[in-house]
């Protein structure tokens, strides 16, 4: 991808409140020979104007830069932004979900291509499996993405994390466009990957995209326990995956777009186990199985009016198999299957020059089924209805909106949850107070909730089906700041800081039943959470060939247990008081180098703020060097990777020991083949 | 100018980071004494406290009050044994015989024993998913869930002899599915069963083991998902049936040896139970799929006369619903009927133990360690 139309896609995508498709699929593009090192600053010079503008927090990582954090995955991306805590098993299959201002993972919606990720059955999204190399950019909102052609969906969480994956592009009149690669490295991982774009007529392209991901997953780990030094080797870490995923991208007239997707994954994993005096071995395996289908439209009717379609159908399948559970049927084995339909209606409409407004309808239908002892088979029918108008004048932008939610519950057997309404607000707002300065205040109210998922609703012995949803209401005031520079040491600075209060009432947690077989779900806590992130990127040059960025998060949370009867001032369980991340990248001609710090302070495992709850602060030094010619019809890229360069022994979850020092090679090919010479053929 | 604020706070970043402290000097070190009252007692010298701890979390640990001086001791196992590799995961059951302590610790397989003077661990004797101890002539008998583990064919559990002497298992004998607490009457070893791992066919039988061939002779019927099993001074057996959380509901059974038959049963919740002389302490919580709450109950059974005695152990309303969020161990001092009852709260946080006088008032309260759960009188040594 040129830059030109990367810029331009990051345009779209973020800045265009109307565009949900948001991908020029097939707009052509000039070849620029500009050198590359230039790429990055040209792409910021583009974002900030706008993202200063937005009325809520967003932050993004795109193109090259996310290609350079030393990640595999999304999981490992997410890290670098402020206001997150990823939580990490460890291990390249190690679960990895994302919380967000300390909100909890469930209130956090993840998108694919515009279009929600469900997870009914536990309500989240394990960020791991989703590889870097096939994303264009993940972004991170506060409350919620702003625009007035958004599925309604987008308006029903706390916080979304948006992924959009990469779309077919020809330069240079290639018709069509392959890559293939592999990544090999510690711990004895083997990931090979290929994509093609193939250029089907004037209006229309594929993008075929897969991979397998394959390691072992060994590796040597030291800790204390008790009161001695341990070194051992993480075992039932092996983890097999397989992703496989097929677009196509058309495109009608100028004024409509359409795409549809079809994607497959499918994995199994050995679950590693908590290290605890005298017991390190596992045997508890998973097997995942998630297929969807998607499909949007869009449609610009008139100068005033646009319309957005959406659709999915998603089958997901679990299986977990326990070897040191005998039942009297064998081996614990437990298999759980679900399946989403979800349909989305979207229209917008310019009534003034100044007022924009947007109406939205999504319905949802989920199912799960599972082999367990007295499951509920449960079916959810969820209608959700959004109404948002936006002010956008030359100072000021401003968005309010409506979510109306209704869900019905539907069970086979035993007790169903009760049917639920509610209508909640957000309201937001980014205003430059001087023409002059090109400072912007803004500030934004959301409140949402979470529904239970069927787990914390019916799974045997621990649901509970009286639950109430979850509520987050949200304030957040801040300030951000961008320029451009014609010239000098620094071409672009942006920078964002806010200060923010959540509230998170009715939160669902495990309680103690009459034994530890026997927990249930109830809605118990109250959790207040006061919090100041900042935000600040720098890019420049120095000389005509070294390029460089710069950009460095950090995050202060007080997330305190206000329920009734709870102890005073306890921070509650894996939310540290400070963190922070800081990367510096510098190109000089088709070289690269870069170097990312990850930090988390300390952190409690349990609610007691107490020595035997405590864990250490981490902090990560990653570097890695890269090597890519000067973008031509054909070309050969390569990259070494050092993780944890200082080989730091730490945990994110209390007892699940993360890798140490770690190393990566990546070589990728890409070559291109000309429109007409693929004709011929 | 902003890029000097940048590098400034980058620097700061770098310094905090540069701390990390040393794992033993986190909050909270050193604050673990507390006090009771001391008294002066002519058998007993203390007792032991043992906290499960979380599963997973790697937490059990030992505590330690004695009654001489009325200190509450924290830990006391982390600090007689430093350089060890701690008590470990989940500490289910613990026991006193002879001169030595018996820790029986589900989540890391093993079983400690210590030198019930000084703490100091004598052996380690690792047994997979073992779950309660008893003892009789010299040896111990352990339960544990599994007999064999990764056998998908062999359900059963098993209970392990062990010699008190050479601290090595001796003999194993195979028995029901999930064997939980036992007890030997003469020479017969009792063994109750949940079938925990199977909801849907729990277990509902005794076994009876004898132990001289260490072979089971017979089951005795008795309900489903059994948990406690405590002997009286009349050669009765007390078993607890935990139902099956939805339409049976708990309750207590009562086991004549002589003719191994069920011969009354009680309307009672079982969370722990403690027989003192003839009087069987009990405390319990329901889940009432109505309220969606926790009931909480303290009863008491004159074992003698098999019947239940109509008032609450407790007094100044210390039995209500709330006072003691969720009674989990329960036993009674053998020299002065005084009643100690841990709250392990929310399963989560550093739980309660309350001491009450025999009459049922409260005398003290210390803080312990996650779940507290099992609590073992030590005698004094002549």
């Amino acid at each position: 991808m040129t830059i030109r139309k990367l810029s331009w896609y990051l345009f779209i995508y973020f800045f265009v409140p109307t565009c949900q498709l948001g991908v020029p699929a097939l707009a052509q593009s000039d070849s620029l020979n500009q050198a590359r090192q230039l790429q990055e600053i040209q792409v910021r010079e583009r974002l900030l104007p706008e993202l200063k503008r937005s009325s809520v927090p967003v932050q993004v990582l795109s193109g090259q830069q996310l290609q350079r954090l030393h990640s595999l995955s999304v999981a490992d991306a997410v890290r670098f932004f402020s206001g997150v805590q990823l939580k990490d098993y460890g291990g390249i299959g190690g679960l990895k979900t994302i919380n967000v201002r300390s909100l909890g993972s469930s209130q956090v919606n993840v998108f694919y291509d515009g279009i929600q990720l469900g997870n009914m059955q536990n309500g989240q999204v394990d960020l791991g499996r989703f590889s870097l190399d096939n994303m264009e950019a993940i972004s991170l909102f506060n409350g919620q993405k702003p625009g007035v052609l958004l599925p309604a969906k987008a308006y029903a969480s706390a916080a979304s994390v948006y992924m959009e994956s990469r779309v077919p592009v020809f330069d240079n009149g290639a018709g069509a466009n392959y890559r293939a690669g592999v990544r090999a490295g510690s711990y004895g991982l083997f990931n090979p990957f290929f994509a093609t774009e193939q250029k089907i007529g004037r209006q229309l392209a594929a993008r075929i995209s897969t991979e397998l991901t394959n390691a072992g997953g060994h590796y040597t780990f030291r800790r204390r326990i008790g009161s001695t030094d341990t070194a051992a080797v993480r075992q039932n870490t092996d983890i097999w995956s397989f992703r496989a995923e097929a677009g196509l991208y058309g495109k009608i007239e100028e004024k409509q777009d359409w795409q549809v997707k079809a994607y497959h994954y499918r994995s199994e994993r050995g679950l590693p186990r908590a290290i605890v005096t005298n017991r390190f071995e596992a045997r508890q395996r998973q097997w995942d199985e998630n297929t969807f289908i998607q499909a949007k439209f869009r449609e610009k009717i008139s100068d005033k009016m646009s319309l957005a379609l959406a659709g999915k159908y998603s089958h997901d399948r679990l299986k977990y198999v326990d070897p040191e559970i005998t039942t009297d049927a064998g081996f614990l084995n437990n298999e759980f299957t679900s399946q989403e339909i979800y349909a989305s209606a979207t229209a917008s409409y310019l009534i003034c020059s100044f007022f924009e407004m947007g109406l939205s309808a999504d319905y949802l239908h989920n199912r799960m089924q599972a082999n367990l002892y007295r499951f509920p088979f449960p079916t959810r029918q969820t209608l959700l209805g959004a109404a948002v108008g936006r002010i956008k004048m030359p100072r000021l932008i401003g968005e309010i909106n409506l979510l109306a939610t209704a869900v019905d519950e539907h069970v086979r057997y035993y007790q169903q949850a009760t049917d639920f309404r509610k209508l909640t607000p957000s309201v937001s707002f980014n205003w430059q107070p001087l023409a002059v300065l090109p400072v912007h205040i803004r500030a934004f109210y959301k409140e949402i909730f979470r529904m239970p998922t069927f787990n914390d609703l019916y799974y045997t012995f621990s649901g509970n089906s009286f639950l109430r949803p979850e509520y987050a209401h949200q304030f957040d005031l801040g300030m951000t700041t961008a320029n451009n520079f014609k010239n000098g040491l620094v071409r672009t600075l942006d920078a964002q800081a806010d200060v923010y209060f959540n509230k998170i009432t009715d939160k669902i947690v495990a309680v103690p039943g009459q034994n530890l077989f026997r927990w249930s779900m109830t809605n118990l806590d109250q959790v207040e959470i006061r919090g100041a992130e900042a935000n600040v990127r720098l890019s420049g040059q120095v000389g005509n060939r070294l390029g460089y960025a710069l950009l460095f998060a950090y995050t202060y949370q007080e997330a305190i247990e206000t329920t009734a009867g709870a102890e005073p001032r306890q921070q509650i369980p894996y939310i540290p008081r400070h963190s922070g991340s800081f990367t510096v990248s510098a190109d000089y001609g088709p070289a690269g180098l870069s170097y990312s710090f990850v930090y988390t302070g300390e952190r409690y495992a349990q609610k007691a703020n107490i020595r035997s709850n405590y864990l250490q602060p981490w902090y990560t030094h990653d570097l890695s060097l890269h090597f890519q010619p000067a973008p031509k019809a054909r070309q050969l890229s390569l990259t070494l990777e050092v993780n944890n360069l200082l080989n730091q022994q730490y945990d994110v979850i209390k007892n699940f020991p993360m890798p140490g020092r770690n190393y990566r090679i990546g070589l990728s090919w890409q070559f291109q083949k000309q429109e007409r010479k693929t004709h011929e053929i | 100018m902003k890029f000097k604020w940048t590098v400034c706070l980058l620097s700061m970043l770098l310094a905090t980071a540069a701390c990390r402290k040393d794992e033993d000097s986190g909050p909270g070190a050193g604050e673990d004494l507390q006090h009771g009252q001391p008294e002066t007692l002519t058998t007993l010298k203390g007792f032991l406290l043992l906290n499960e701890g979380n599963m997973n979390m790697n937490k059990a640990s030992l505590d330690y009050y004695d009654y001489t001086t009325g200190v509450y001791r924290s830990n006391v196992f982390e600090k007689a044994n430093a350089g060890g590799s701690g008590l470990g995961d989940v500490g289910n059951d613990l026991a006193v015989y002879g001169s030595k302590v018996y820790i029986v610790v589900n989540g890391s397989n093993k079983i400690e024993v210590l030198d019930a003077r000084t703490w100091k661990k004598i052996r380690q004797i690792n047994l997979d998913n073992c779950r309660y101890i008893t003892f009789s002539g010299g040896k111990a008998y352990v339960s544990a869930y599994l007999g064999v583990v990764g056998d998908p064919a062999a359900p059963q559990g098993s209970v392990s002899e062990i010699d008190t002497a050479s601290l090595t298992i001796m003999r194993r004998a195979t028995v029901g599915r999930q064997p939980e607490e036992l007890a030997v009457v003469g020479n017969r070893l009792y063994v109750a069963h949940s079938g925990g791992y199977s909801p849907s066919n729990y277990e509902r039988t005794v076994a009876v083991i004898d132990l001289t061939s260490f072979r089971e002779i017979k089951r005795i019927d008795v309900a489903v998902n059994l948990h406690r099993l405590r002997v009286d001074a009349y050669g009765d057996l007390y078993v607890s049936s935990r139902g099956d959380y939805y339409d049976i509901p708990p309750r207590l059974y009562v086991i004549d040896t002589g003719t191994d038959a069920v011969k009354k049963s009680f309307n009672l919740a079982v969370s722990d139970m403690d027989i003192s002389s003839d009087t069987a302490y009990i405390c319990g919580t329901a889940f009432s799929y109505q309220t969606g709450r926790n009931e909480i109950s303290y009863s008491m059974l004159d074992v003698r006369t098999e019947t239940q005695l109509q008032r609450s152990f407790l007094s100044d309303g210390m039995d209500r619903n709330g006072k003691i969020t969720l009674p989990y161990g329960l036993a009674i001092n053998p020299e002065n009927k005084d009643i100690l009852i841990t709250d392990a709260k929310d399963y989560v946080s550093p739980g309660k133990l309350h001491c009450f006088s025999k009459s049922g008032k409260l005398k003290w309260s210390v803080a312990t360690g996650d779940i507290p759960a099992k609590i073992e009188f030590l005698k004094k040594t002549p």
